[in-house]
């Protein structure tokens, strides 16, 4: 590994970034999405005022993590779609060829791409998701029990998304290869559920489902982590029966051993991106 | 300059001096590789290609459509992998980037980031290739390839043709020693197409070695010390200029030839005759400017000279000739 081409291949991938389109769309569904929390919650004030404040904090959690489920959302449409098109893209182009052609190794080039896009998508995540804790604090008086370990989970699961949709650029054609990992990573995002679901009426198959698809991607699994980081600690203690099985709450914190996986996850598509990237013909 | 000499004439300033002691060296060619193959499904685009570019050396890689130079460009610069044969550049094998580190590239396909400016492309490369370039040398090299003017303009901005001018300068900033050009020219109007020879000539003289593939063969004769003429996939020809063409042929109408003067001629090259004809090969290959001086001596001999014809066969009817006749053998 060659740290000045990864770095400058980071670079260059950031700078792409922030002077594309993509930035300017990014940036422009965040304000909706601001706009649209601080309505949603200046309501909540207004409605819940009069009730207890745990509906209040229960009805804050579910739109906290409702609008955050929203900007993870648009975190991983944006990120597959930089991520998606930008080695098959860059193959298809002939842009690839000039640059393969210096002195680099082909998992350098890989490496800074993935690293680039891993900064910029975890520093939009982090820099939107606490705009809009601040939104929410401002208006409802609510901040989360653990919002930096929420927004670095987070940062987490974009980053998985987009070292899914490298991977995929390395095999099939730009345009799919965002499409197909935005697709697994909603299908993984249903199965999650369904495994809630499935928990509750304790059927042990479907549950399974869950399990296995949050091992296979691990945006789901990371993704109830950040819930889980997001919303009142008390809140399930209180209500838990009612809890069960909500799509917009999580039941327990994330594993050390979940985690670990998470990046031996990351190592692995990496590596079998490079591999795959290594042999092929520009 | 003389087409065979391989020393530069003069070392540029920030050259450093190792590199012209490595060309006196017989040492190791600028390029050379050997029995290289590649299959796409069942087309073979390229089967068993072998040769070399000696260093400071300009050779020209022809062929028609199809006969697979790009794919053999593609295997010598690691950009697609070969089923079969090696490449050492500039002495080292090919399959560590480090060989790359002193060649410059222009791909067939030329394609730069439109959302940097030209200046940041070279600076992309420069940064890449590893090489210490002074903002200054980058500058220059825009200046050369004639895009001083626009060296801030987003690439995304530029015509076809200016990013052909682009994708040379990229080839040319990180002081390279060996330049690939998969048709530099495809893109250029004539102006620009003489500027290319200009830098194909400056490059010469620098001792840097260049691989040229290009349809224009009027260019090619004019700067390309030796050609390989690649037809479906294998090497039909290849050799010095001369050796293809035959060298500079003076055709002279010619009375009262006495042994002396048939002596005289003997000496200015491979002579065949009839009747009055005669028709010398000169052996001072490329040069016409012997022509005057043996047609004085002749005159002194007493000869009686009626016609000086000089003549060279064309690069393309050349061409044309070793493709038609490849073709003949293989149908039959
Ligand atoms: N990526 C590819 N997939 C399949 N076939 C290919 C590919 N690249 C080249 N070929 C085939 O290999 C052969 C040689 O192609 P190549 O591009 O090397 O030709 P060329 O000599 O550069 O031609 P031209 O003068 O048109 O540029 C052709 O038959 C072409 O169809
Ligand atoms: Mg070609």
């Amino acid at each position: 590994m060659t740290p000045r081409i990864v770095l400058t291949v980071a670079a260059l991938t950031i700078r792409e970034a922030s002077r594309r389109r993509v930035l300017r769309a990014l940036l422009g569904l965040t304000v909706v999405l601001l706009g649209i929390t601080a309505f949603g919650f200046s309501r909540i004030d207004a409605e819940f005022s009069g009730l207890t404040t745990g509906e209040a904090m229960l009805a804050s959690s579910v739109v906290l993590n409702l609008v955050m489920f929203g900007l993870s959302l648009i975190a991983a449409l944006g990120t597959a779609f930089l991520a998606g098109p930008t080695l098959a893209g860059e193959i298809e182009s002939g842009m690839a060829l000039s640059i393969l052609a210096r002195p680099v190794r082909r998992s350098d080039v890989l490496v800074g791409k993935w690293l680039g896009l891993a900064a910029f998508g975890s520093g939009f995540v982090t820099l939107a998701g606490l705009a809009h804790l601040l939104v929410v604090l401002a208006t409802v008086g609510y901040w989360p029990p653990n919002a930096a370990a929420g927004l670095a989970l987070l940062a987490a699961q974009t980053t998985v998304l987009l070292t899914l949709a490298l991977l995929l650029s390395t095999v099939i054609s730009p345009m799919a290869s965002g499409m197909v990992a935005v697709g697994i990573f909603g299908a993984t995002w249903v199965a999650g559920v369904v495994a809630t679901i499935a928990d509750m009426l304790q059927n042990d198959a479907l549950a399974r489902v869950g399990t296995v698809s949050r091992i296979v991607l691990p945006t789901d699994g990371l993704w109830r982590g950040a819930m889980n980081a997001f919303q009142d600690p008390g809140l399930l203690g209180r209500a838990a029966d009612a809890m069960v099985g909500h799509p917009f709450l999580s039941q327990a914190p994330l594993t050390p051993a979940y985690l670990t996986w998470v990046v031996a996850w990351m190592v692995l598509m990496l590596a079998l991106a490079a591999t795959i990237f290594r042999r092929r013909d520009v | 300059m003389g087409p065979l000499s391989l020393r530069p004439k003069a070392r540029p300033a920030d050259r450093p001096a190792d590199v012209d002691q490595e060309l006196d060296l017989p040492a190791s060619p600028a390029l050379w590789c050997s029995g290289l193959a590649k299959r796409y499904g069942k087309r073979t685009a390229v089967d068993g290609v072998s040769f070399t570019v000696g260093r400071g050396e300009v050779v020209g890689l022809l062929g028609p459509n199809g006969a697979g130079k790009t794919s053999v460009i593609k295997m010598l610069l690691g950009l697609v992998s070969p089923d079969a044969g090696d490449v050492l550049l500039l002495g080292e094998p090919a399959d560590h980037p480090r060989a790359r580190a002193r060649v410059g590239y222009l791909p067939e396909l030329f394609r730069y980031q439109p959302w940097l400016t030209a200046e940041e492309v070279l600076d992309l490369h420069v940064r890449l290739s590893g090489a210490h370039v002074p903002a200054a040398r980058r500058r220059e090299c825009l200046a050369w390839v004639g895009l001083s003017d626009r060296s801030s303009g987003r690439v995304g901005s530029f015509s076809k043709g200016m990013q052909q001018r682009l994708g040379l300068a990229v080839a040319l900033v990180a002081d390279p020693e060996l330049v690939v050009l998969d048709e530099p020219t495809s893109a250029l109007d004539p102006v620009g197409r003489a500027d290319v020879r200009d830098i194909l000539v400056a490059l010469k003289e620098r001792g840097v070695a260049v691989l040229l593939n290009s349809h224009l063969l009027g260019e090619v004769e004019r700067v390309c010390d030796r050609a390989v003429i690649l037809d479906r996939g294998r090497v039909a020809a290849h050799g010095t200029l001369t050796e293809l063409l035959g060298g500079h042929r003076v055709h002279l109408h010619l009375d009262d030839v006495g042994p002396d003067a048939l002596r005289r001629l003997a000496a200015a090259g491979r002579v065949e005759h009839e009747n009055g004809s005669f028709t010398v090969t000169l052996a001072d290959e490329g040069d016409l400017a012997a022509v005057p001086q043996l047609v004085s001596d002749l005159v002194t001999l007493g000869v009686r000279v009626h016609a000086v014809e000089p003549r060279r066969m064309s690069l393309e009817d050349r061409l044309l000739g070793i493709l038609r006749t490849g073709r003949e053998g293989a149908q039959r």
